[in-house]
């Protein structure tokens, strides 16, 4: 029965959200928009279960006997610092700023500058795992796009200009456009599933 | 109302009949045969294996807003999730799955519960994690749960950028299998590189269909099949109709 009344409830917004996004009445628009103010809500008290959810799982972690402990507990010294800074000063305080710009900024960057490195060696592991046509126009493609993009020790290259902008304006396009022609079909197939019952995320299925 | 919203009420009206005829036609026949996606065939055999060997499957849902359009590969992955954990659930080391969004870590652990709840099995609510807010938090908290975890098969669906290339390498250096699909562009593009076994573009919406989740979701590929034809055949049309009138 419950599940029942958490259906009807999400068919019910959906069909009203879906219908008050075409229509154009008064009646109608209202009722969507003080929906996705309730969710907007919703959506802000989910992160906050998201923060806790986070606390709860490295605490385990760390009274555990794991040998990545130590990590869980600077995440949690980490995050209650960061909580009681940002809770007490504000979020635009110069010490909560100083926080974001010295110590989150900096890691998030580092983790940048790996991920650069993994993604050649990436590209590297591609052409040895599938050596095919496809694989092999992918990276000439991105070594081209590479080349372009930075400066060639004040090299031009007659014709590698106007090749980087003909694959930018015609076949990335191309390629983009069919890609996420499919990926609406997918949204508008899962947002209409979600519509009429057929899947239930909310629980009951 | 302006035409384009009539458009897009029409174009929504008719995927929704299409799933409907397609609902119906496919009641009527048995032995449906889909094309073969060996993603989907490996992911398979990797939740045989996890059931029988005691593997561990890893489900990223990724960090999409479920107030935007990428709640569509949201529900998807959380659709999959669902069927996965349905089959694995009883097996020794039940799959885990990671999130980096508040709402879809709720629905997270709402699809493990259910599972386990139908399986009559207990839920262990550290099964499904929330590893970090933001996107390289995300993937660096989603790494040490694969190393750590023994993840036999990571399953990433989900809405990720760029920094999921993180994930794949921490999977490649476990040696554990990995299949990727997702909405965004540059996602993709990392996947492609980087996972065993990319999904390209609607690959990853056909998720469902292929791993059985429901009647619906075979109906709403062919619906999507369809359409996509049609809209193929616009857009060859439109560029004809272009080049003949410059000409």
């Amino acid at each position: 029965m419950r599940n029942l009344a958490y259906t009807a409830i999400a068919i019910a917004v959906g069909l009203v959200v879906l219908v008050g996004y075409f229509l154009q009445l008064e009646l109608l628009v209202n009722l969507r928009l003080v929906l996705l103010e309730w969710a907007t809500l919703l959506v802000a008290v989910a992160l906050l279960v998201g923060v806790i959810n986070l606390l709860s799982v490295h605490w385990r972690k760390s009274t555990s006997d794991n040998k990545n402990r130590v990590n869980s507990i600077a995440l949690i010294v980490a995050m209650v610092i960061t909580l009681g800074v940002a809770g007490y000063f504000g979020p635009t305080h110069p010490y909560s700023l100083w926080i974001f710009n010295y110590i989150q900024i900096p890691i998030e960057g580092s983790l940048m500058a790996i991920l650069a490195v993994v993604l050649i060696y990436a590209g590297v592991r591609l052409l040895r795992r599938k050596p095919n046509l496809l694989s092999i126009v992918f990276i000439a493609t991105a070594v081209v796009i590479l080349l372009m993009t930075g400066p060639l020790f004040g090299i031009d290259i007659p014709g590698l200009a106007e090749l980087r902008i003909w694959i930018g304006k015609v076949p990335a396009v191309a390629g983009a456009r069919g890609i996420l022609l499919g990926v609406s079909l997918g949204i508008i197939a899962a947002g209409l599933r979600i519509l009429i019952g057929a899947d239930r995320p909310y629980g009951g299925n | 109302m302006n035409s384009l919203s009539i458009l897009g009420l029409i174009f929504v009206g008719i995927f929704f009949g299409l799933m409907i005829t397609s609902a119906v036609f496919l009641r009527q026949r048995e032995g449906l045969i889909l094309r073969e996606i060996s993603a989907f065939a490996r992911l398979q055999r990797a939740i045989g294996l996890a059931v029988e060997a005691g593997s561990r499957l890893h489900i990223s849902l990724g960090r999409g807003h479920m107030l935007s359009t990428q709640s569509g590969i949201g529900y998807v992955g959380l659709s999959i999730l669902g069927r996965i954990a349905r089959s694995t659930s009883i097996s020794d080391r039940p799959p885990i799955a990671t999130s980096g969004e508040g709402t879809l870590g709720i629905l997270t652990q709402d699809t493990q519960r259910d599972a386990a709840k139908n399986l009559g099995v207990e839920f262990d609510p550290v099964r499904g994690r929330i590893t970090g807010l933001s996107p390289y938090s995300y993937s660096a908290g989603t790494l040490s749960l694969i190393e750590e975890e023994d993840v036999g098969a990571n399953m990433l669906i989900g809405s990720f950028g760029s920094e999921v290339g993180l994930i794949t390498e921490a999977a490649e250096r476990s040696e554990s299998m990995t299949l990727g699909g997702t909405d965004n562009l540059s996602g993709q593009a990392v996947l492609f590189a980087s996972a065993q076994e990319p999904l390209i573009g609607e690959e990853t919406y056909a998720g469902g269909a292929y791993l059985g989740v429901g009647p619906m979701h075979i109906a709403s590929l062919y619906a999507q099949d369809i359409l996509r034809w049609v809209l193929i055949g616009l857009i060859v049309i439109g560029a004809i109709i272009k080049l003949l009138g410059s000409l």
